[in-house]
């Protein structure tokens, strides 16, 4: 049988050829880009036109940028500067704003020479932050720094006697002393409730006094520094970092509230949140400014910034609420049945089961109302307050500096660029890593 | 679910409000109740007593004061010496304009660059990936003054268009003149006019509203409602006989001809600006802070936008466009009838909240000067009055009403659509 074809055919091949490398037009750069900028005529035209635009951007936008002036004093002596170098006063940008004023724009009036309480604030925050954002790689023990933060950073930024965070976290160390004492005694309602009771008596009735004599015998005190010097980048990140920590669990709890069973607490939380989305911020932001201080008592008077921080962690809080209920909705039902038949009451149901999970879902949601928050607190600027934007119209107001736009709005575009950029990917690494589905 | 209960006790004792999980529910929620009412009780009582100590009443009557400030760009008349009421009308309609206006350019852009993300060309997805990015992270604020900036300082003043040799020139045959201090362009004229009708007579809402324009729309209606059942009768005809009529040249006249014979009826002119000593006359004037509010919104806006249609059209999976290319349909008619119908259930609703927002961001236009409801009612009336509480409860007011309403659509076409899921 096999000796037929041998003899019929002239020609048989007993070898394999080697494998050829595929043709040059369809491998490397060539290849790709048939296969991506040209691959058929619309491509192609829409290709020669998206370089046209890049060439066209490019070119004003590199020259503005590297053929610049960074040692001027006033917008005037900028312009002298460019016409003797290139010419024309088009095209080219006058650093010497930023040169000049960009610590400014960073902490607005803040004491030049206690710049390193911000920045040893801002270097703690990235400390008490690791462990929250890196759990895996960063050991646990740093949580205390995580824990101590919210008490340590008002004193660094406002200064003033270090008895009055001391005092407020006794507070905290006396409610907890008494839930644990009496929960064995009188039960855990009994418990909860003087838990909740002492620490307030003690911060309204003991603390001031035990403050004031602790520090006349141990003057411990930093330099304080007025909420008005306040400004810049600090203020933003500031209100920012604040609403965010804050705006966290309040939208939990507004979540929770907003399915729960309970009618009058779902009302209530429903009324909030959809008063709160209802309207914009500024109109929030006018209330901190004009009217919080007639709803409180009669001679109360607190600060601007701590007004703003309220209404903006308010204002985040509600969103923060929409994004986690539709985590906590997006849940199988199987997983709430599934946490019942275990027996966990509902607070250790949620806590165990439901929201690690709908945390996890709502990671996106999450993260871009943290960047919408950060970014609306250049909001504060409409009511006076001075930050990035709010300081770019005071520098203009210079006369060395009136007319110079371009330069500043640069400057705060790319530090806002930078850290909202930063979160978003964060977020997509997060995703990643607590992605448990084999996909 | 009876089990659950808990056997009946023999008599009722305190604790058993907090520990019978038949009444715990409803001590939770009537503390949470007093809570909240002490809460509110508060707050009022306080307000009351500093307003008092004050001097100071609610009192709502500044609204019929007269206001004194004058509002340059304008859809109904208003003079400086009408009442507050009636600037905040303006303010009002300067709002609803910006919002619509911004809406509909952000839909606009943000469709074709979520498309365009998704396209084959690797350089245009990723010239759209920056443009998104370079929006979403930088302040909506800073967008604003930006291009605001953009527009005094690199547009043309009126009087660079004067003379013999000038500056500037007018664009599209001397039709629209782009200055820095806004935009002229041509304004629709009739010879023939039908007239206004006059709403509210001499109160501060008053209003005219032409009735060329409410002739228009009803012949625009009419041409699309006629439209429509000339698609439902050849479809109907495609149906029984297995061939569907060409109508695309009755379809171009039912939209065309009527609109024309109105036109001519109402005799239609354009009405050109023109310069006249430092500045322009005639036309539809838009300020430069209407025009920067808009291109940043929209700007702004349409990246949130493109990401809502990209995650739409990536949330429909692959097998429908194989099952409709497997069934020989063009890729021009898979977009059209299979996948946008479905990713639109996925991309109206996110797409709505979007208007919504920008709705509320105009309420930046205070920084820009352009005068919407924020800007007369939250901002000279509330400064020239010292009505802070009255003029910011109003504003408040007004927001939750446009945003409750634009909810109320939302919910209505989310129900819409339900139906037809299975």
């Amino acid at each position: 049988m096999s000796d037929t074809n041998a003899q019929s055919v002239r020609y048989v091949r007993d070898t394999i050829l080697p494998q050829q490398p595929p043709p040059a037009s369809a491998v490397g750069f060539i290849g790709w880009a048939r296969a991506n900028l040209f691959s058929s005529w619309f491509n192609s035209v829409l290709t020669v036109i998206s370089l046209a635009f890049i060439f066209y951007v490019l070119s004003g936008v590199i020259p503005w940028v590297f053929q610049s002036v960074w040692n001027a004093n006033s917008l005037s002596e900028c312009r002298e500067v460019m016409v003797a170098t290139w010419g024309d006063t088009h095209g080219h940008a006058c650093w010497g704003v930023i040169k000049e004023r960009w610590l400014q724009l960073l902490f607005g009036f803040y004491p030049p020479e206690l710049y390193w309480r911000p920045i040893v604030a801002l270097g703690l925050l990235l400390v008490a932050l690791a462990p929250v954002l890196y759990a895996e790689k960063v050991p646990s023990k740093l949580l205390i720094v995580t824990a101590l933060y919210p008490f340590v950073m008002p004193w660094l930024l406002w200064g003033g006697t270090i008895w009055a965070p001391l005092m407020v976290m006794a507070g905290f160390g006396l409610g907890y002393m008494a839930y644990t004492i009496l929960s064995t005694k009188i039960g855990s309602l009994g418990a909860i409730i003087a838990g909740v009771l002492v620490p307030i008596v003690w911060w309204l009735f003991l603390s001031g006094a035990v403050a004031s004599a602790l520090a006349s015998v141990l003057p411990l005190a930093l330099q304080s520094v007025e909420s008005r010097q306040f400004g810049g980048f600090m203020l933003s990140t500031l209100i920012g970092v604040v609403a965010i920590g804050c705006s966290l669990p309040i939208g939990i709890f507004l979540a929770l509230g907003r399915r729960s069973d309970l009618l009058i607490l779902r009302a209530l939380c429903v009324g909030f949140i959809e008063f709160i989305r209802g309207v914009p911020l500024i109109t929030l932001l006018f209330v901190a400014s004009t009217l919080l201080n007639i709803f409180m008592p009669p001679g109360t008077n607190f600060d601007i910034i701590l007004r703003v921080i309220i209404m903006v962690t308010l204002f985040a809080a509600a969103y923060m609420a929409e994004v986690i209920r539709g985590g906590l909705a997006a849940l199988p039902k199987g997983q709430y049945e599934g946490a019942d038949s275990l027996g966990l009451n509902y607070w250790q149901s949620q806590r165990l089961i439901i929201m690690p999970q709908a945390l996890k879902i709502s990671i996106p949601g999450i993260v871009s109302t943290f960047i919408g928050v950060f970014k609306d607190t250049t909001l504060v600027s409409i009511i006076g307050l001075l930050d990035p934007l709010g300081l770019s119209n005071a520098i203009r107001a210079d006369a060395a500096w009136n007319g110079i736009y371009w330069e500043l709005f640069a400057y705060i575009a790319v530090l806002f660029f930078i850290v909202c950029f930063g979160m978003s990917r964060y977020s997509m690494s997060l995703e990643k890593r607590l992605r448990t589905d084999h996909r | 679910m009876s089990s659950q209960s808990d056997p009946l006790p023999d008599s009722f004792r305190l604790s058993m409000l907090i520990y019978d999980t038949r009444y715990r529910s409803m001590t939770i929620q009537i503390v949470a109740l007093i809570g909240a009412l002490l809460g509110a009780l508060f707050l009022i009582d306080n307000t009351i007593s500093n307003l008092n100590a004050l001097g100071k009443e609610i009192d709502f009557g500044f609204l019929s004061e007269p206001a004194g400030y004058d509002i340059n760009q304008r859809l109904v008349d208003y003079m400086s010496r009408d009442t507050h009421l009636r600037a905040s009308f303006i303010g009002l309609l300067n709002t609803l304009l910006i919002a619509v206006l911004g809406c509909a350019m952000a839909t606009v852009l943000g469709v074709v660059i979520g498309v365009l993300r998704l396209s084959s060309n690797w350089l245009v997805a990723r010239i759209m990936t920056v443009y998104v990015e370079m929006f979403r992270n930088v302040p909506v604020l800073l967008w604003i003054v930006l291009a605001m900036a953009v527009l005094i300082e690199s547009l043309p003043s009126p009087r660079d268009f004067r003379g013999e040799n000038p500056e500037a020139s007018m664009m599209l045959f001397d039709s629209v003149a782009i200055t820095n201090r806004g935009f002229y362009i041509p304004e629709a004229l009739f010879s023939r006019s039908f007239g206004n009708i006059h709403f509210f007579g001499d109160s501060s809402l008053r209003f005219d509203l032409s009735l060329d324009l409410l002739a228009l729309l009803a012949v625009l209606f009419g041409s699309i409602y006629a439209v429509r059942r000339l698609g439902k009768w050849a479809h109907a005809k495609q149906e029984a006989t297995g061939l569907r009529p060409t109508t695309w040249h009755y379809t171009l006249a039912i939209l065309v001809v009527p609109m024309l014979i109105l036109l001519t009826v109402l005799g239609f002119h354009l009405g050109y600006p023109e310069l006249k000593g430092f500045n322009f006359s005639g036309g539809t004037y838009m300020r430069n802070s209407l025009i920067a509010l808009w291109l940043a919104l929209s700007m702004y806006t349409a990246a949130f936008i493109a990401e809502i249609v990209r995650g739409g059209i990536l949330a429909i999976s692959k097998g429908q466009t194989e099952a409709a290319s497997a069934l020989g349909l063009r890729p021009s008619r898979t977009m059209r009838l299979v996948i946008l119908p479905q990713a639109m259930r996925v991309i109206i609703p996110p797409l709505i909240s979007q208007y919504l927002n920008l709705t509320k961001n105009s309420s930046l236009a205070i920084a820009v000067g352009y005068m919407d409801i924020t800007g007369t009612l939250g901002g000279i009336t509330m400064n020239q009055t010292g009505r802070e509480l009255e003029s910011v409860l109003m504003l408040m007011l007004v927001y939750l009403v446009i945003s409750l309403s634009i909810s109320l659509v939302m919910n209505w076409y989310n129900e819409r659509v339900k139906l037809v899921e299975r």
